[in-house]
């Protein structure tokens, strides 16, 4: 378990503030903020590689606030992977093994657990620059996991890569948390990534951490203006797919149903986004396979443009234009109906 | 010939290459030709000749030598200095860089006279080393100090800059996987900037081994190459320096073209 109190960390610009969270054994936790907010930085001070104003760090019930980082146990991943360039992919992998002078054999079985757990054995003798970027970080893993750390500090783990291997890489993160009940620590700026990964998300924005909770009372129940910006970026749904009639999938999400293109089959979260979704207050004859029936429960004034709450339920996030707006005459409780094509549905 | 060359590689030849290739063609000229000139007026016979001059083949080992030992003695403590430069900020540093960089301004008599005034036998540190047995006045270790002096700015810049261009991240993955200070340095840092390291080094030692005015200062005797050079010049004319200047230019040249195509073996371009 890792305990992070009160933990300030000098930006230059601006200041990581009073940062307190845990993060329980086994636990794959993620903190969600916008770029810029101090997230590589706050990881990198739990790894011990950025100086601390002060708070405190804590280790399975021992402080570490100013322990080296090569003693602390705590892995890191970075978003460009980072692999020693003038190392083959075998020598980053055993780099850490070789530095404890493990015996030959021991070096060699955790190898062999290493390539096996990421199916990389085709790639050992490789240069890091001849990798792509999918295999590239399976590799940046693999040495991480290497030593055996306690924590595994993920920095943006996904967002250099292309949406293929993004998927592939993570599906192996989850996989290798689960297989390892390894505890993990991941920042992230994108809420899908998060709902799809984390146990518990904490929010982080202006130097602070604006909220902890599960994707769901993160989306929810967001309690304050930034996290609910964050939240509102997207409609997220869980539910379960089956087979539909034609080429489309089915979502059942409570009661409802809704068509979507994806091969994904059973329990998944979706997403949509709010511009995606349009609204009228006639049924729409359209090209488009999903027209709901709603109530409008809450509208927030954005300005141009307005973020209409509708409840179906559950409840969709649908942005308008204050033009639209006032053209259709919209108030809350007005019935409405939503229309958005399969393909907008991500299946995550 | 450089318009056939242009045209070869269709390269568009518009009036500013035409200008620029014409003013380069001038510059290459006006280093090549004293090169070659005096490579070629003397007679492979009269270069054999000097180089059996004991005199001759001592004063260029002797330069070659002291230039080694400065180099070696730069990259111990030019190194550190280096690295210290690429990854701290701190205050002052730019005064730091830009003293560094004072050897290469200043005219080299000047900083012979400068090197005098420390080392010296009168002087602070001329009296500590003198009791350790050590004295810098006409002797090897003052060709050194002196070669040192002009010289170690070449290597502690190029070895910056590639101190730089190693990711400062890969340190910290080090780290992270249990690596020291001191092996991530010596796994991480040094391997990765080794070319430029390796590159400063080859400067330094070249840079050494053309020192004349600071060497002249301290150490007139023993005589390096460069010295004698002069010397002779002075005494008997220019066609008595003459073969010993080309063997000092071909020596020159045959250490460093083989350095520089070892130094940047490999390297993508």
């Amino acid at each position: 378990m890792i305990e992070v109190k009160n933990l300030s960390v000098d930006l230059g610009d601006f200041l990581l503030k009073d940062i307190t969270f845990d993060v329980k054994q086994g636990e794959y936790y993620i903190i969600l903020g916008p770029t810029g907010a101090g997230k590589t930085v706050l990881l990198e001070s739990i790894a011990g590689l950025h100086p601390i104003r002060k708070g405190e760090i804590w280790l399975n019930g021992k402080e570490i606030t100013n322990l080296e980082p090569e003693r602390r146990g705590i892995g890191v991943v970075y978003q460009d992977y980072v692999l020693f360039p003038h190392l083959s992919v075998k020598e980053n992998i055993v780099f850490g093994l070789r530095l404890r002078r493990q015996p030959r054999q021991e070096i060699e079985a955790t190898l062999s657990w290493l390539v096996e757990l990421l199916n990389i054995s085709h790639l050992l003798q490789r240069k890091p620059g001849t990798l792509s970027g999918g295999e590239s970080q399976k590799v940046a893993l693999a040495r991480a996991l290497s030593v055996k750390p306690a924590v595994l500090l993920l920095d943006e783990p996904l967002s250099a890569l292309d949406p293929g291997a993004r998927e592939d890489i993570q599906h192996e993160l989850r996989r290798i948390h689960d297989r390892l009940n390894i505890t993990v620590i991941q920042v992230t700026h994108d809420f899908e990534e998060a709902v799809a990964l984390g146990h518990r998300i904490a929010v982080i924005g202006e130097g602070r951490i604006m909220q902890i909770g599960t994707s769901e009372q993160i989306f929810r129940q967001p309690n304050s203006e930034f996290v609910a910006r964050f939240a509102m970026s997207r409609n997220i749904f869980s539910g379960e797919v089956r087979d539909g009639d034609e080429e489309c999938a089915v979502i059942n999400i409570g009661d409802m149903e809704v068509a979507a293109v994806t091969e994904l089959r059973g329990e998944i979260h979706a997403s949509l986004r709010p511009e995606d979704i349009l609204i009228s207050t006639e049924p729409l004859k359209s090209s488009a396979r999903n027209c709901l029936h709603g109530v409008i429960s809450r509208i927030d004034d954005r300005g141009s443009t307005l973020l209409l709450t509708v409840t179906v339920p559950p409840e969709f996030i649908c942005l308008v234009t204050r033009h639209s707006f006032e053209e259709m005459g919209l108030t809350e409780w007005k019935e409405v109906y939503m229309t958005f094509k399969a393909s907008a549905v991500h299946i995550f | 010939m450089s318009h056939g060359v242009l045209s070869v590689r269709r390269v568009s030849a518009n009036k500013m290459t035409i200008t620029f290739a014409l003013l380069a063609l001038v510059i290459m000229l006006f280093v090549f030709l004293p090169l070659a000139k005096t490579i070629f007026s003397s007679s492979p016979t009269m270069l054999f000749d000097s180089l059996l001059d004991d005199k001759v083949r001592g004063a260029i080992w002797l330069s070659l030598y002291t230039a080694l030992l400065a180099t070696v003695v730069g990259a111990i403590f030019g190194i550190p200095l280096a690295y210290i430069l690429a990854r701290f900020d701190f205050p002052g540093k730019r005064t730091v860089e830009g003293l560094i960089d004072v050897p290469i301004v200043i005219p080299h008599t000047a900083a012979g006279i400068a090197l005098l005034f420390v080392f010296g036998r009168n002087f602070l540190a001329g009296k500590a080393f003198n009791l350790i047995g050590i004295n810098f006045v006409d002797s090897v270790a003052g060709i050194v100090i002196a070669m040192l002096f002009v010289s170690i700015p070449f290597l502690i810049d190029s070895a910056k800059e590639g101190f730089k261009a190693v990711d400062v991240r890969l340190e910290k993955v080090s780290r992270t996987l249990g690596a020291s200070p001191w092996q991530t340095f010596f796994r991480i840092s040094l391997p990765l900037a080794w070319r430029s390291i390796l590159a400063g080094n080859v400067m330094m030692w070249a840079r050494g081994i053309s020192e004349f005015g600071a060497v002249m200062i301290l150490a007139y005797h023993p005589m390096v190459a460069s010295i004698l050079v002069a010397d002779r010049f002075e005494e008997y004319g220019l066609d008595y320096a003459r073969p010993m200047a080309a063997l000092l230019i071909l020596v020159c040249l045959v250490i460093f073209i083989g350095l520089r195509a070892f130094a940047y073996s490999g390297e993508k371009t």
